[in-house]
């Protein structure tokens, strides 16, 4: 018989193990899985975890690292300060592209002009456009008690829209020959967010995101709001004889999370993408989710958890082409990560006991 | 006749790190209430969930009516004719009476069956209960009725009870003795827990006295002193707290009309509460749980916003003022709910520290905590009021519910307070750290601060206010000396027995 017995305390051994014992046991059920459809697992693993870093084609694999994880760290901080209060902003996506379609919008109004200005003002309508986007499910949680994990999904299908809309309409290239999709800011050097080390995938919105991530340390460690989002994440009563006004802490930690999302967005449509298009988002917002919780809500964890999500995206990729094995599976094995890192987490507040149960 | 009801020989118990039973063993003898006396931690109730079947003893045995008896769960213990009303209420608000009595029986019959049934056992054993009304609207007298007629349907041969009393008024703590010798006249053993030594002295017939989970001593407690017992429970000598004078000062506190609806369903709206606190006063206000008690200890610290004239400390209107900025001008509080409100249980002593000492102790600067200063003071309020525990980096959780009281009550006071305002703060806390905090407090009156000591411990209250009122339905009584109040009148203000003048000797 199993049992599961509290612990007095979190287990810190535990805390620090899970993601390795998670990743660990991805690759077990994984292989499996690659063997079950007739690959070779021990392959399959490699293509996914080793390839990409050191193999035939890393010189082309390897910035996409940086690209990638980028923007999953930059959204997964953000929302792991919501995370840890218990607010639970589910539409990082929808963020990510309203910060897009802003700086974009802010970039071609002024386009061909060439002036320093252009990249300064789309990185604060980037904020902006999530920032605001997030505010929608914020302010009708406060003021309405409206469920925001409903409210912030929804919208992400309602700027999906918006996208299409306008990668269609108003911010379609003239010059595009009825294409659908925006001029290519990375062509317009004022608003280019281009590698600051070419050919390492360094580009602005990496830099920012390992700002965030000291930020963000500094923040949950020794700042105020870190210890009163924590507070309201453990016990909400205490939070609020502690002084914490729980209308406030869902504004702001829907307006970091929506800002650095538009950030992501802003730094993605600049850069690699390039221009706005209708399949512009490709689901970092969901995928920071993962990636919140693989790091443990823990800004170090997720620099590390949006590395290793970006390194089984390339991976991903990679088996697909070499190894002919189909996207759902590459999917279900970044799943089985989540799954994984969840049910090991049992571990740090219960221990297991196999014993047997004193009988009548 | 002869052999007792249900025999204990070498109970054993174990935690990780805790022995909470040692080789208990006494006797319950057919139609006795038999007391099981002890401190908080003391392990009785450990026992009684051993008897119940919720524990597993590591060692030891039981024999009900000489038979061996080792119930693997709660419904065998049942079965077997063992009833339990547990210290805490498993009601649903929203359901009738009928409703919560049906769910937790086995086989429950058809509902208006059972609201008979319901009738005819608490009218013969006066303890009269309406089955139609819903649990939310009884007050917890009345709860407590719902959990002892469940019990009764059952028609058990033994009933535990876990500090039945706690939660009633004086009236109706006559209406349950009645009740139990009703029982007891019909053969019904009762296992009654408490730590109410005079109650015991008054209902109980043997009692069995445990500490740090052994048996150490077995009385009985019609012919024992309670002071015996007390130091039997306690291992040591008891002093009673003291203080010099009863000099005081300005007023600090004024509350006019103070007025709030119930801040969540079943919650007690506050109806017109006046009231003046003096600076060196001690203001004990008593009232059965559910009376008012939260929703007033919430509207003083800030969490609950009324409007700004109904309170004035020191002259300032600060009704809508916010918890922290509150602790500025020196009102502190302590919830009676140490878990998940007074402390955060996953954080540790020194964060639970910084949850309200920040503005007063100057732990957060320009918004950066500092936690050196933050450790420093929980390592302060650690020391001086013994809290034991390995250190301040230790979760709240991992703490004894004594010894958090400890630390909660010892972070408010260690502040400095100018008016204070704790909720129980001794509940559940063993007899020798009650004294301690009792003392500090009345220390921090001696020193000037004004008190407000809400409680449903009515020794408490008489032993250490100036001045006494109750809380009935949202009511406050006007305050009178407390001094040379009798528990006739004390029960008069707490609201006699609720309108539910007990069914004894008329029918």
């Amino acid at each position: 018989m199993i049992r599961l017995d509290r612990r007095p305390e979190p287990s810190r051994a535990w805390t620090i193990a899970t993601p390795f014992v998670a990743v660990a046991l991805t690759m077990v059920a994984g292989g499996l899985m690659f063997a079950l459809l007739g690959k070779d697992p021990v392959e399959a693993i490699r293509t996914i975890f080793w390839d990409p870093l050191f193999g035939d084609f890393a010189s082309y694999s390897r910035p996409q690292l940086l690209v990638k994880a980028g923007p999953l760290i930059l959204i997964a901080i953000g929302l792991s300060l919501g995370f840890r209060a218990g607010i639970w902003n589910i539409g990082a996506e929808g963020q990510y592209i309203l910060g897009a379609i802003c700086a974009a919008a802010t970039g071609l109004a002024i386009y061909p002009a060439e002036t320093w200005i252009v990249f300064p003002a789309m990185i604060v309508a980037g904020a902006l456009g999530g920032l605001l986007w997030a505010m929608i499910p914020a302010l009708l949680k406060v003021r309405f008690g409206t469920n925001e994990v409903l409210v912030s999904l929804m919208l992400v299908y309602v700027a999906e829209a918006l996208l299409a809309s306008m990668s269609l309409g108003l911010l379609r290239n003239p010059e595009g020959m009825g294409f659908p999709g925006s001029r290519n800011l990375a062509q317009y050097p004022s608003a280019a967010n281009l590698d600051l080390i070419p050919g390492t995938g360094l580009h602005w919105g990496v830099a920012l995101a390992f700002a965030a991530v000291i930020v963000g340390q500094v923040v949950m460690t020794r700042h105020q709001l870190g210890f009163r989002v924590r507070l309201a994440g453990q016990s909400p009563r205490a939070a609020v004889f502690g002084g914490v006004n729980p209308g406030w802490l869902v504004v702001v930690c829907m307006g970091i999370s929506g800002g650095l999302a538009g950030l992501a967005g802003m730094f993605e449509v600049a850069g690699p993408a390039g221009r706005l298009s209708i399949d512009f988002n490709v689901g970092y917002g969901f995928t920071a989710i993962i990636v919140a919780f693989l790091g443990r809500l823990n800004p170090i964890g997720i620099l590390l958890a949006g590395l290793l999500m970006a390194l089984t995206y390339i991976g991903g990729e990679l088996a697909q082409l070499q190894m002919n094995l189909p996207l759902a599976a590459i999917q279900m094995f970044q799943g089985m990560l989540l799954f994984f890192l969840l049910a090991v987490d049992l571990l740090t507040n219960f221990s297991i006991r196999f014993g047997r149960r004193v009988a009548a | 006749m002869t052999t007792p009801l249900l025999e204990l020989s070498g109970l054993t118990k174990a935690y990780p790190g805790v022995v909470a039973n040692s080789e208990v063993s006494f006797d319950i003898a057919r139609g006795e209430v038999h007391a099981l006396l002890g401190e908080n931690g003391a392990g009785k109730s450990t026992l009684v969930k051993t008897i119940y079947g919720l524990v597993q003893p590591d060692a030891g045995t039981m024999r009900l009516d000489g038979q061996p008896f080792a119930p693997p769960e709660p419904r065998a213990a049942r079965a077997a004719g063992v009833a339990m009303v547990f210290q805490h209420f498993s009601l649903f608000d929203a359901m009738s009476v009928a409703e919560n009595v049906a769910l937790g029986m086995e086989t429950p019959p058809a509902l208006n069956r059972l609201a008979a049934q319901i009738r005819e056992v608490s009218q013969s054993y006066g303890l009269p209960l309406d089955p139609d009304r819903i649990v939310g609207d009884l007050s917890a007298g009345e709860r407590q009725r719902v959990e002892i007629v469940r019990c009764l349907l059952q028609e058990p041969r033994l009933l535990i009870m876990d500090e039945p009393t706690s939660v009633l008024t004086p009236q109706e703590v006559q209406i349950l003795f009645e009740t139990l010798r009703k029982l007891r006249a019909e053969g019904v053993s009762i296992l009654y827990i408490s730590h109410k030594l005079e109650e015991i002295r008054t209902i109980c017939d043997s009692a069995t006295i445990l500490r740090h989970g052994k048996v150490v001593g077995k009385c009985d407690p019609k012919v024992t002193a309670a002071r015996d017992m007390a130091e039997q429970m306690v291992g040591a000598t008891l002093s009673t707290p003291s203080r010099a004078g009863g000099r005081t000062g300005e007023v600090v506190l004024e509350l006019t009309g103070l007025s709030a609806p119930a801040p969540r369903a079943f919650g007690t709206a506050l109806k017109h509460i006046d009231l003046s606190l003096r600076a060196g006063e001690v203001l004990g206000i008593g009232g059965v749980a559910g009376n008012g008690q939260d929703e007033l200890a919430m509207a003083l610290s800030g969490e609950m916003s009324v409007a700004p004239g109904m309170i004035r400390l020191k002259g300032r209107e600060i009704g809508t003022v916010g918890v922290n900025a509150r602790r500025r001008m020196g009102l502190l509080c302590a919830p009676e709910e140490r878990m998940g409100h007074a402390a955060a249980p996953d954080m540790s002593l020194t964060e639970n520290a910084l949850l309200t000492a920040g503005p007063r102790e100057d732990l957060v600067r320009h918004g950066f905590l500092r936690w050196g200063r933050a450790r420093g003071f929980a390592e302060r309020v650690i020391e001086r009021f013994d809290v034991r525990t390995p250190g301040a980096g230790t979760a709240a959780r991992a703490l004894s519910g004594g010894n958090l009281q400890k630390f909660v009550i010892g972070r408010e006071i260690m502040q400095r307070p100018e008016v204070l305002v704790v909720n129980q703060p001794t509940w559940g806390v063993d007899a020798a750290a009650a004294a301690t905090i009792r003392q500090a407090l009345l220390d921090l009156a001696e020193a000037g601060a004004a008190l407000i000591v809400i409680s449903q411990d009515l020794d408490e209250l008489m032993e250490i206010s100036d001045r006494f009122a109750a809380l009935n339905g949202g009511s406050l009584s006007a305050p009178r000396p407390a001094e040379g109040l009798g528990i006739d009148e004390i029960g008069m203000m707490l609201g006699g027995a609720h309108d539910m003048t007990p069914a004894h000797g008329e029918g």
